[in-house]
């Protein structure tokens, strides 16, 4: 009976009225996604990238110690013996095939610390949806980043061969400028939203 | 001009505006539910999301029209365009506005107010029959539903809109919104509004009462299985439906074209549109508030409340009117 009489109880109608039309003109919610987008957190672990020496030179050495961290087996390292003419990197091998595949991949950044040269780094970069699962396969020519995006001296330059910035590299993500084109950053995420006349939520505002 | 001729070209004008209204109402639903539940609703498509009616249009034409293997044919391909058909035949008596050459409607019926009864009754065949023809469970379920809620609601909505028939005298559309010409019915027959508002909801199947197709009981109910234009049929005959009980509700209690507080400078089809959609924004109002009833609750509210309610608002009207002359 109890419920009965709360079925017809036109006063809690009324009010469940009025809360719906209130609801009406607040303010919503919604990031209107592709054209104004969030700022990430800056240790966002997004899609990986091979990054260079300033000189051009590749950091990875083949070492494969990323491809044995990695706890769902998405990397795949095949080092090759560096020839005195050609000189992919500045140690004694570099990886012929550096392949993630990044529907296996956690983003857990397990590769990231591993890496003795801070040659692999997860960008804040998430956009990669394919319309083929093969795509998704990313080799070198798609992780490496472009010879003139390079960071840090290259231990050739030193003394002692060590590379000079070891354990900073990961920690600045944006390491491209974004004047070069080079998008696969976060600064490059903002370059691409300005330039069609779009606004990017500061991260304050959009939480 | 011959006659035959002038009907046409009015029903091709009326044909016109009513799928447009049915767009628009449609787009302003998903709004208005939107923000509601603090979303934009949808804005993709052209400014403010107002060609979303067209994209929908098109992407219901170019999908698939499936017909289930256990399917009764003839009536599964029928039922869609019973309701369709019965859904629009009832703008031919509704009159929209009134001007010195006379009343703005296809047919100016002497009985347009049982015309318009007649012809929504017909409505639930579509219902019925497409669910039963469907050959598959949760459409038989929502059918069966159907007949029970429409015929239960039905009874209750009748005598809500005697008494409105008893005040003006007339069964005549344009004779009830002339005689509201002194004060709207919605004063002295408001328990009558009341009780057409509730069932004018239940009889078009929209939320809370929407049982005929409760999605989260079965599936989708009717329409289960329909796809493509003819669940598109459907579709469109609800919100035909949904137009035909607002513009009811404000012919026999709001007035009609009747301006209100004396601002005749608007023209009275001005106002009729705005009480429409008035009447309109209300369902959608209730669509964001109210959850479904359960059945047994439905069938108890219709019989032990509405209908005794209804009826005695019918007698004490008829007693007062008799007495007062």
């Amino acid at each position: 009976m109890a419920s009965q009489k709360r079925l017809y109880n036109v006063g809690a109608i009324l009010k469940g009225l009025s809360i719906t039309f209130g609801f009406m003109f607040r303010r919503r919610p919604t990031i209107q996604y592709p054209s104004v987008k969030k700022q990430h957190a800056p240790r966002f672990h997004g899609l990986h990238e091979l990054r260079r020496y300033g000189d051009g030179k590749e950091r990875c050495i083949g070492c494969e110690l990323c491809s044995s961290v990695c706890p769902a087996n998405a990397i795949t390292v095949i080092g090759a013996e560096n020839s005195p003419d050609d000189r992919r990197s500045p140690g004694e091998r570099y990886a012929a095939r550096y392949e993630i595949d990044e529907l296996r991949c956690i983003f857990c950044g397990m590769c990231e610390e591993a890496c003795p040269t801070d040659a692999i780094v997860l960008t804040p970069s998430f956009e990669m949806a394919d319309y083929r699962r093969g795509s998704f396969v990313y080799d070198k020519d798609r992780l490496l980043v472009p010879p003139d995006a390079g960071v840090g001296t290259s231990p050739n330059e030193r003394p002692g061969g060590i590379p000079g910035d070891l354990g900073r590299v990961a920690e600045i993500k944006a390491t491209t400028d974004v004047e070069r084109g080079y998008d696969a950053t976060w600064r490059g995420e903002v370059l691409k939203t300005q330039r069609k006349g779009l606004t990017l939520l500061p991260p304050s505002k959009a939480q | 001009m011959p006659w035959w001729l002038a009907v046409l070209i009015k029903s091709a004008i009326l044909l016109f505006v009513v799928v447009t209204s049915f767009a628009y109402a449609m787009l302003a639903e998903r709004k208005i539910l939107g923000w509601m539940q603090l979303r934009p609703g949808p804005n993709r498509v052209g400014p403010w999301g107002l060609l979303q009616p067209a994209a929908d249009a098109a992407k219901l034409m170019l999908k698939e029209d499936l017909t289930p293997e256990t399917a009764d044919r003839l009536l599964y391909k029928l039922a869609p365009f019973i309701s369709l058909v019965t859904a629009f035949s009832v703008y031919a008596v509704i009159p929209f506005g009134a001007s010195s050459s006379g009343t703005w409607a296809i047919g100016n019926v002497n009985a347009g107010i049982l015309v318009i009864l007649a012809i929504t009754s017909l409505g639930v065949y579509g219902i019925c029959l497409g669910g039963w023809a469907s050959g598959s469970k949760y459409p038989l379920l929502g059918s069966v539903r159907s007949t029970a809620q429409m015929i239960s609601y039905e009874l209750a909505m009748a005598l809500s809109l005697i008494g409105v028939l008893i005040l003006a005298g007339t069964t005549s559309l344009d004779g009830i919104v002339k005689a509201q010409m002194r004060w709207w019915f919605v004063l002295p027959q408001f328990i009558g509004f009341v009780i057409y508002i509730i069932t004018a909801v239940a009889e078009t199947n929209r939320a809370p009462f929407d049982l005929v197709e409760a999605e989260t009981e079965l599936v989708a109910g009717f329409h289960t299985e329909y796809s493509g234009l003819r669940f598109g049929l459907f579709f469109i005959a609800e919100y035909v439906n949904m137009l035909t009980v607002s513009c009811i509700a404000t012919l026999l209690f709001f007035g009609g074209w009747n301006a209100p507080f004396g601002l005749t400078a608007i023209p009275g089809v001005v106002w009729f549109v705005l009480k429409v959609a008035c009447f309109m924004f209300f369902y959608m109002w209730l669509r964001a508030t109210l959850p479904r009833l359960r059945y047994d609750r439905l069938m108890a509210f219709g019989w032990k409340v509405l209908l005794p309610v209804a009826t005695l608002n019918l007698i004490v009207t008829a007693i007062i009117v008799a007495y007062t002359g």
